[in-house]
């Protein structure tokens, strides 16, 4: 098995730390991953994105040029992203701010309202680990107990307390997550 | 035990520092290399093995650091990225002629000039041709991983003081800030003052205690001592270049085409090789691991024998001219690179390569 | 009267030793001009190291200008550094031994032109260190161009008309300058052209490394010194040249004590 994610939206909405979670459990479950961020100024409330690879193989290139799964938490990721997506693969993005939805046929096309949940648990923070859910809803390439693992290593621990508050929206994550409809 | 963790390069390349008990890191902050100092600053190494981390003025005084604390004896080590190892290039000059052990660590940006805070390999040349002025070489390490990354750091050390030369860890920006697992080697206790004494009290200034004053300097007035002296120096490199060339073949047994690349440019070959070979493309990778010695004779051994060779490098051509130099006109070679800051695709290359197939 | 005077055969005789090269300069004439300062200076650090006890403990680090050989003359550990750069290389020493005694020996050159920088900046951190500075107005070993010390209307082969400051700027204080650090705990200017100026300039350089044994911080000794051939002098009317212009510019005494 190897998954390659295009995380992308902008900073500030917890891009990279949701890939290091997710990388983190990889390793958690025994896989090889590798994590390679957009860096620099850019971050600075600019578009933020992180290639994440989990893999049983040793991962190649950390660099790639097309994706398994594209999570898109703005437009200009939407407008940059949508077209690396593999045939097949999966497009998930929330909807927030999304002036053009994506309109490719040959992939599979989730919708998640990150934005909106997380400001109906009255937790912002939580915004990704949502979005994180939902993804592990339609791809479940790592189990939950890693994931727990994998937010333990990645939280300092003075954070841990936020541990059971971000699987709780993990949950949120899975169970909200649709398809979405064909527009045709 | 080692231990496994998800790092950056930079950060694994800070921590494998601390492993290898180095005695000192000088540097400046410059992205995309500042989460080694950064890195260091909050493992307080002072209190966790006593090593010394110092945020100089300049890089300048960073390198000039290095060049005293190694010419105490010390295991000491830099870090920069390409505008600041130009600047650094003076010290390292004066460094590889007073043969000093020393770590030097680029993490190479787009240039010329401010250029770009993107990762680039364009520093090639200044790396593996001099750089600072003079005949003199360094030894240089080219990780393509994070584990590399730590890895490098140790062996680099060992290098240093096996030969007294200073060597160069040649990384990128991706390298750098991207992060996989990783496992952390060993701790190796620093030496004591009396060790480091004992070691190298022969030719380092320790303090003139019981023996004749030791002189780091890189001065000959006389010219004839001055030639001797890079008769010795040249000696050395000859040896190092016997002892210490390192590379990585991958997928080259029966290999059509072969592709040449260090750092993360190999990293993408190696994605190119999986394309190529599903679309029956018979791709292979020679990937040298010193950069300087360069892997000629492993290049020369493929020479004629395949269709032709490419290098993927991050800039405007630059590892190609040791290629060729090797190939020696015996197999067509070409060069594929994106400059500034852009970072070819595996899809780009394989396209490249594609094309460079058909007109063989 | 002639029965007063001691010959040197009865020196000899009686063992009567009134003045001995120390051990920590080695044998062989010295390449500096006849009647330059570096020398004395030389002889000054070599004999303070010798009588505090610290042979055993003394790195020096040397600079580029007339000076770039001192490690030839002085018998203690010595590194060379590149131009200007000597603080730096004396902190990178300091720092991985700090039981060791560390000096710097720098020209006006090095120390106020090209190495500013290394210079305030270790002064700034207060490096455990000596820093011995020679000022002699003027770049001797590259032939006699303008230093940053140079003083105004002063000619040098790159000021052939006398220094304009329009153009080059003011004969630069640096004592004064790293006077003002927290770091620096003491700061003096001394000269070497009379015996009385030679014993206090001795006692200056033997303050500063007290204040490294006891980890005050930064001392920078200065020492006016003539440049006889770079100032087209003989060496006694330079030394006369020096009380009458140099000494104006740039007096002598304790900046910070």
């Amino acid at each position: 098995m190897t998954e390659e994610i295009i995380i992308a939206g902008f900073g500030g909405q917890g891009v990279l730390s949701m890939g290091k979670i997710l990388a983190y459990s990889g390793i958690m479950q025994g896989q090889e991953v590798s994590w390679m961020p957009s860096y620099g100024p850019e971050m600075r409330g600019g578009t933020a994105n992180v290639a994440v690879i989990l893999s049983d193989d040793r991962i190649n290139s950390p660099i790639l040029h097309e994706f398994d799964t594209a999570i898109i938490l703005n437009q200009q990721s939407m407008d940059k992203f949508e077209s690396t997506v593999k045939p097949g693969g999966l497009l998930l993005y929330d909807p927030n701010g999304i002036i053009h939805p994506p309109t490719r046929k040959d992939i599979n096309i989730a919708i998640i309202e990150g934005a909106k949940e997380a400001s109906e648990m009255n937790n912002r923070k939580v915004f990704n680990m949502i979005v994180m859910g939902a993804y592990l809803k339609l791809h479940p390439i790592v189990k939950m107990e890693n994931i727990h693992k994998g937010l333990e290593k990645s939280l300092p621990s003075r954070h841990h307390s936020m541990i059971p508050e971000n699987e709780e929206a993990i949950q949120v994550g899975m169970n909200k997550v649709q398809w979405q409809l064909n527009l045709n | 035990m080692e231990e496994l963790k998800l790092m950056k390069g930079n950060e694994a390349l800070a921590e494998a520092a601390i492993r290898a008990g180095a005695d000192a890191y000088f540097g400046y902050p410059i992205t995309p290399q500042s989460e080694v100092i950064e890195y260091l600053m909050v493992q307080r190494p002072e209190k966790r093995t006593g090593m010394v981390v110092l945020q100089a003025e300049s890089e300048v005084a960073a390198i000039n650091m290095v060049y005293g604390a190694a010419g105490a004896g010390k295991k000491v080590m830099t870090s920069s990225s390409s505008p600041g190892i130009s600047l650094k290039l003076e010290g390292i000059s004066y460094i590889a002629g007073a043969e000093l052990p020393c770590l030097i660590v680029n993490v190479m940006r787009g240039g010329p000039g401010l250029g770009t805070i993107q990762p680039s390999q364009a520093d090639y040349f200044q790396a593996v041709k001099g750089g600072g002025h003079g005949d003199y070489r360094l030894i240089v390490l080219a990780p393509s991983t994070v584990q590399e990354m730590a890895d490098f750091v140790d062996r680099g050390f060992e290098l240093a003081f096996k030969y007294r030369t200073p060597v160069m860890i040649l990384a990128d920006g991706a390298i750098g800030q991207m992060m996989e697992k990783v496992y952390l080697p060993d701790p190796k206790p620093r030496l004591t003052d009396e060790e480091v004494i004992e070691k190298h009290g022969s030719w380092a200034t320790t303090g003139r205690s019981g023996r004749k004053q030791n002189i780091i300097t890189s001065l000959n007035l006389k010219s004839e001592v001055q030639e001797h002296h890079n008769q010795d120096l040249q000696a050395k490199y000859k040896e190092i270049e016997a002892h210490e060339t390192d590379h990585e073949e991958i997928q080259c047994e029966d290999a059509e085409y072969l592709m040449v690349a260090f750092g993360t440019s190999a990293r993408i070959c190696q994605k190119v090789i999986q394309l190529g070979r599903e679309k029956g493309l018979k791709l292979g990778l020679i990937r040298p691991i010193t950069l300087w010695p360069y892997p000629t004779k492993a290049i020369e051994k493929y020479a004629g024998k395949v269709k032709g060779f490419m290098s993927v490098e991050m800039n405007a051509g630059q590892m190609v001219e040791d290629v060729r130099l090797a190939v020696n006109g015996k197999s067509p070679v070409v060069h594929f690179g994106r400059m500034g800051g852009m970072i070819a695709t595996p899809g780009e290359v394989l396209n490249a390569v594609e094309n460079h197939l058909k007109t063989l | 009267m002639i029965a007063d005077v001691i010959t040197p055969e009865e020196i000899i005789k009686t063992g009567t030793i009134v003045f001995k090269k120390t051990e920590n300069i080695n044998e062989g004439a010295l390449s500096y001009c006849p009647g330059c300062g570096h020398g004395v200076v030389h002889r000054l650090i070599m004999e303070v190291v010798e009588e505090m006890g610290i042979t055993a403990d003394t790195i020096g680090v040397a600079p580029v200008g007339c000076s770039v050989l001192a490690y030839e003359f002085m018998n203690v550990d010595m590194q060379q550094a590149a131009h200007g750069r000597a603080p730096a290389v004396a902190t990178g020493i300091k720092r991985v031994f700090p039981n060791k005694f560390v000096f710097t020996y720098q020209g006006d050159g090095d120390l106020a032109a090209i190495g500013t920088a290394e210079t305030i900046h270790a002064c700034n951190r207060g490096e455990n260190i000596v820093i011995i500075f020679i000022n002699n107005g003027i770049y001797g070993m590259t032939g006699g161009q303008m230093a940053p010390t140079t003083l105004e209307g002063m000619k040098s082969s790159t000021s052939p008309y006398g220094r304009d400051v329009h153009n080059a700027g003011y004969p630069l204080k640096i004592t004064e300058m790293v006077a003002m650090l927290p770091g620096v705990c003491y700061a003096t200017r001394q000269a070497v052209h009379k015996p009385t100026l030679v014993n206090k300039t001795k006692r200056a350089i033997q303050k500063a490394f007290e204040n490294q044994r006891d980890n005050k911080g930064t001392s920078i000794v200065e020492v006016l010194s003539n440049c006889n051939s770079g100032w087209k002098m003989t060496p006694e009317q330079s030394n006369i040249w020096l009380e009458e212009n140099m000494m104006v510019y740039f007096p002598l005494g304790d900046i910070k004590k």
